[in-house]
């Protein structure tokens, strides 16, 4: 009996085997056939020890260039790479990860049932890298097994329905309806972009950004293989020669020259990268259909909260001129840490490009050309820096030499690493029931006061 | 018949017009049409029949061969539209 009950916890402590029943839970709710349940549970089994294999990759490439930034600067560099970080984090917290972002979407429907918040959070990574997170800072925080991912899947579904949330305002300025939310966990970037547009607007009525002629042709970047390959090559290459040939052919590179070393290294790292996201792929490809089913059913005038590209249509000009100032800002962030010295937050094109740009499109959607300039440079600014306050509070993983980017990782990451702090577990129990308390109440308010809530298709 | 729709990443939109043409597939009743997402690097031509991919990639994607590109990735309007061609080309409704 012991025996089988050893195997039983063997079974369900293999976050493989884990994601592959909520894979297998999903598919036999949407009531598939079985071969198609069969090859959608094994996928998911199989995706899951893909991201491992590249966390493996990824580490193997950015454990050297640690150890080059540090001898060449005297200080930690730091790549914020949700993919690395999480990848890494899936290795010692993927149990209670997969525990989590079931039981947080899970929250998220019974949240968007039964508030005035009708947000269904649909970027499946985005729900996966958070679930991560907050496994982290869970444990980190003081909270074991059963009471973690209580207190991990509140949190998780209170974020995927705030971080739309706040953001509507906006989104139903620049899209002119109230049909579809955006679901990325960048909101409190954007938030900020669109409300220094409006700060900057001037008197006049702003000019948009696609009122002006612009060079296309960076097209490329999106095509994020290509932009972080790119990008970690000339970073460790730089990196390279500020170390020295002698300390990298003596101790890293067995030799190899230390510039061949550099460029194989950050292809490697762009290799891995492209492993995960392989992986990422395989998991999430059962389980968001699933959800996303599920929650239509089960919550009427359910607004979906989708992927970032979204937006970018509304607005192609301040895509590029939003990505060009969150990279200004976070080099500028960069150069303000390498004075005051601590950890250096390098920019990534990724975040920059991808937070950046959705920064410019809200941006310019309230204050124009300057404000598309302005908002995003501020989101430049707020990925840079938040990560340094993030890092502290995960523990270990603090100082694996990558970290989350999105601004809602760095809040909410922050707000519970330092409830945990002052109160530890309490801090956060408490925190989390007066958030849903007061979420709770806002549509109770609403209806007193006679107004409905809002409807939508 | 393949159908694969492509993004940067490969991870939320791409995902989602998958989805959505699922849903369009099952309201014209078409089964024999399997439907996959993927990212811009790793789209091959023989990976598909037809690609659908948003306007801002469809440079980086003309390589594909017979790529349907989508003015707004939300607009199911038009995805239905342009599914339906695409499904009335190839004999399936």
């Amino acid at each position: 009996m012991n025996n089988l009950l050893s195997i039983l916890v063997d079974i369900l402590s293999q976050p493989a085997i884990l994601v592959a029943m909520i894979a297998l839970i999903g598919l036999i709710a949407q009531r598939k056939n079985v071969s198609d349940t069969l090859k959608g549970t094994t996928k998911t089994f199989v995706g899951f020890l893909v991201i491992a294999a590249g966390a493996g990759i990824l580490q193997g490439a950015l454990a050297p260039f640690g150890d080059m930034f540090e001898h060449a600067f005297n200080v930690a560099g730091v790549v914020p790479n949700n993919e690395a970080i999480v990848a890494m984090a899936l290795t010692e917290y993927g149990t209670t990860t997969a525990l989590i972002m079931f039981f947080g979407m899970i929250a998220n429907i019974l949240i968007a049932r039964f508030t005035k918040f009708k947000y269904i959070f649909l970027t499946g990574h985005h729900t996966l890298y958070l679930a991560c997170m907050l496994a982290v800072i869970m444990a980190v925080a003081g909270f074991s097994t059963v009471p973690l991912i209580i207190a991990g899947s509140v949190a998780l579904g209170i974020i995927m329905t705030l971080s739309p949330a706040i953001l509507q305002p906006f989104m139903r300025k620049l899209t002119g309806n109230d049909n579809v939310a955006l679901g990325h966990f960048s909101a409190v970037g954007y938030a900020l972009s669109a409300l220094v547009g409006k700060a900057v607007k001037g008197k006049k009525k702003p000019v948009s950004t696609e009122e002006i002629n612009f060079p296309k042709g960076l097209g490329f970047l999106r095509d994020s293989t290509v932009s972080i390959a790119l990008t970690m090559i000339v970073i460790y290459v730089v990196v390279a020669l500020f170390a020295g040939p002698a300390y990298i052919e003596a101790e890293l590179s067995e030799g190899t020259n230390f510039l061949v070393f550099s460029v194989i290294q950050g292809g490697t790292f762009a290799a891995g990268v492209f492993v995960i996201l392989a992986g990422v792929r395989l998991v999430l490809a059962e389980i968001v259909p699933a959800f996303k089913g599920i929650s239509t059913k089960l919550v009427p005038n359910a607004k979906p909260a989708l992927d970032v590209p979204i937006i970018y249509p509304y607005a192609p000009n301040a895509v590029l001129i939003g990505f060009f100032s969150s990279f200004v800002g976070g080099i500028v962030s960069m150069a303000i840490m390498a004075f005051t010295g601590g950890v250096i937050i390098l920019p990534g094109v990724v975040p920059h490009f991808f937070t950046g740009a959705a920064a410019g499109v809200f941006g310019n959607a309230t204050g124009g050309i300057r404000g598309a300039v302005a908002g995003s440079f501020v989101n430049g600014i707020l990925i840079s820096f938040l990560p340094v306050f993030l890092m502290p509070v995960l523990g270990d993983l603090g100082f694996a030499n990558s970290t989350f980017s999105d601004t809602d990782f760095g809040v909410s990451g922050i707000f519970f690493g330092t409830l945990a702090n002052y109160a530890g577990p309490i801090a956060i129990t408490v925190s989390l029931v007066v958030i849903l308390g007061l979420m709770v109440g806002a549509g109770l308010f609403d209806k007193k006061k006679g107004k409905s809530v809002p409807e939508s298709k | 018949m393949k159908i694969l729709t492509v993004c940067g990443s490969g991870l939320g939109t791409s995902f989602m017009v998958e989805m959505n043409i699922n849903q369009i597939l099952g309201e014209l009743g078409v089964t024999d049409v399997e439907v996959n997402h993927s990212d811009l690097s790793s789209a091959t031509p023989g990976d598909a029949d037809v690609f659908f991919l948003a306007k801002d990639i469809a440079e980086g994607g003309a390589h594909l061969g017979n790529v349907i590109v989508l003015d707004s990735i939300i607009d199911m309007d038009e995805l239905r539209a342009k599914v339906t061609q695409v499904m009335n080309d190839h004999g399936k409704i």
